[in-house]
């Protein structure tokens, strides 16, 4: 069943057309990834999906509902969660509090965990934070505070998780416990991944849509994606 | 935790329990003093509420404080009103005007939002200025004693005054204490300290900050209107830019976003000018140097560097 899809979605900034009639169905309990060389409008497109950026044109529909007019904290509601690309945390106050405002949040909806202590605590166990939950989140390493970003997206108990680019920057380990991480979220959520990182990508995604100047170049199950010709010249490189 | 709250509950109650006793020793000018520290302590935390907590740097909550002094003010002169109804008045007058100009300056942020807040200020005491035939501009009304009452409580009286002052400054103190400890207050910290991540977990910045703004303007008012019945006088120089500046410098100095440094913020710019005037006339120039020192070694102020160094519990 389709959780979200677009139709003739586009946006541009002065003569770039970012996202150039984008039409885009993402299945409900699948990790689909997002791919492209860089420029290609990526970012653009999702933050049209969770309503930092309004469209030009075109329509987005979520669980069956249009939300193309919807500010982005009503989408939030709703249950999609977005992590930003360029880490953005709370940097003076500590891990809990950073991840207890998402799960706050959360409770807010009417089916929501009103227990935002445990939720809290639930959340930073499955990124491996807890121990560092007094610390403040601004101290942390780079890839510690990309684990706070993406533990704040757990505790907002989103249908659709939105992670832009999870893994940038992240060392070889970290990104495998990343890969453990997302597989088990699997059961709960549906998540759409931008990443650059193919092996990433193979592992984890169940489909791929591939951007290139803003338009879809192909999309469906990553086995046809790697194979697909037209992907290998223009992004794959092999 | 409990350990926690008990110990900031104990702080905090400990501190209108100190003010509570203070009035039975102090000689009559330090009474007096008292009085109006802790009234304009409760201006002083209404603007931390809007600056402390949310980062909503206003320069307009003159416009705040004048609108519940004249509000009481006129009502009682004008309208004969008793003390207590011009009072619950003054905070809605406060509230309303908070929201129509909360909705009109919100939409920015910022240098812009400073601009805006100013501009609105401005307007408002060009307005008690305008209005003089009911007003009387920068002279001023002087309330008649008679009307300076609650029930049978004489608030021209000076034990009485300071109590009313020190009930209205424990309410607000209340008030502040739960504010920061609810998760309205962390929301509230949240868009103070991140406005974008906060909008992207759910949360509306346009409603949290009118409503930060909105519970500033209403104790900024009440504060405003309690001055007026309390001391008598309602007068332009309230709704000036210096009304606008004193609160900011009050929070700076005591301590943004703590629920005590307002407080200790007017009492210490309140002694430090009294001081300095007995040395000096240029009391002024001690208190731009007590802020420039504050601002270069503690610019936390002087509560947010002891929560920081010392003290990680204060709320």
């Amino acid at each position: 069943m389709s959780l979200l899809s677009t139709q003739k979605l586009s946006r541009s900034f002065g003569g770039l057309k970012a996202v150039d009639n984008v039409d885009f169905e993402l299945e409900s309990g699948q990790i689909h990834a997002l791919i492209g060389p860089n420029g290609a409008g990526k970012t653009t497109f999702v933050s049209l999906l969770c309503g930092r950026l309004r469209p030009d044109s075109g329509k987005i529909r979520f669980g069956g509902q249009e939300i193309t007019r919807l500010p982005a904290h009503e989408r939030v509601a709703l249950g999609i969660a977005y992590t930003f690309q360029i880490t953005s945390i709370y940097a003076n106050l500590s891990v809990f509090d950073n991840v207890a405002l998402a799960a706050a949040s959360a409770a807010r909806r009417p089916n929501g965990n009103r227990d935002v202590r445990a939720a809290t605590h639930d959340a930073l166990e499955r990124t491996g934070l807890r121990s560092r939950a007094s610390e403040t989140a601004g101290t942390l390493s780079y890839g510690h505070r990309r684990l706070v970003e993406i533990a704040m997206g757990l505790a907002l108990k989103p249908k659709l998780l939105i992670l832009d680019e999870p893994t940038q920057g992240l060392a070889n380990s970290e990104i495998s416990d990343f890969k453990n991480l997302a597989a088990g979220l699997k059961q709960t959520t549906t998540l759409l991944l931008i990443e650059h990182n193919m092996d990433v990508v193979m592992d984890l995604a169940d489909s791929v849509t591939v951007l290139n100047f803003g338009q879809v170049l192909a999309t469906g199950p990553r086995e046809t994606i790697r194979s697909n010709p037209a992907v290998q010249s223009a992004y794959l490189g092999t | 935790m409990t350990g926690v709250l008990n110990r900031s509950a104990i702080l905090h109650i400990g501190v209108v329990i100190l003010l509570f006793a203070l009035q039975f020793v102090l000689p009559p000018y330090h009474h007096t003093n008292m009085a109006r520290i802790m009234t304009l302590a409760v201006f002083a935390m209404g603007y931390n509420v809007a600056f402390g907590y949310t980062g909503l740097l206003s320069l307009g909550h003159a416009l705040f404080f004048a609108s519940g002094l004249y509000a009481a003010g006129l009502l009682i002169q004008m309208g004969g009103w008793s003390a207590l109804p011009a009072f619950s008045m003054a905070l809605i007058a406060g509230g309303g005007l908070a929201l129509l100009v909360g909705v009109l300056a919100l939409r920015t942020t910022g240098v812009a939002f400073m601009i805006v807040t100013l501009m609105f200020a401005q307007a408002g005491y060009l307005t008690v200025l305008y209005l003089g035939e009911w007003t009387r501009g920068d002279e001023g009304l002087v309330l008649p004693a008679a009307s300076r009452t609650i029930g049978s409580l004489d608030l021209t009286n000076d034990t009485t005054r300071y109590f009313c002052a020190l009930a209205l400054f424990s309410i607000a103190l209340l008030g502040c204490y739960l504010l920061a400890r609810s998760s309205t207050g962390r929301v509230l910290i949240a868009m103070r300290e991140n406005e974008e991540r906060s909008r992207m977990l759910g949360y509306d910045p346009l409603r949290y900050r009118l409503t930060a703004l909105v519970i500033s303007a209403v104790m900024s008012a009440a504060a405003g209107a309690a001055y007026g019945v309390l001391f008598g006088y309602v007068g332009a120089t309230f709704a000036s830019i210096q009304y606008s500046i004193f609160p900011l410098l009050w929070v700076l100095l005591g301590g943004a976003g703590t629920v005590l440094g307002p407080f200790l913020g007017v009492l210490l710019m309140t002694y430090l000018v009294d001081l300095a005037g007995d040395v000096t006339s240029a009391h002024l120039l001690v208190v731009g140097i007590a802020l420039v020192l504050t601002v270069l070694f503690a610019p936390r102020g002087l509560l947010g560097t002891v929560r920081a160094r010392w003290l990680p519990w204060l709320p």
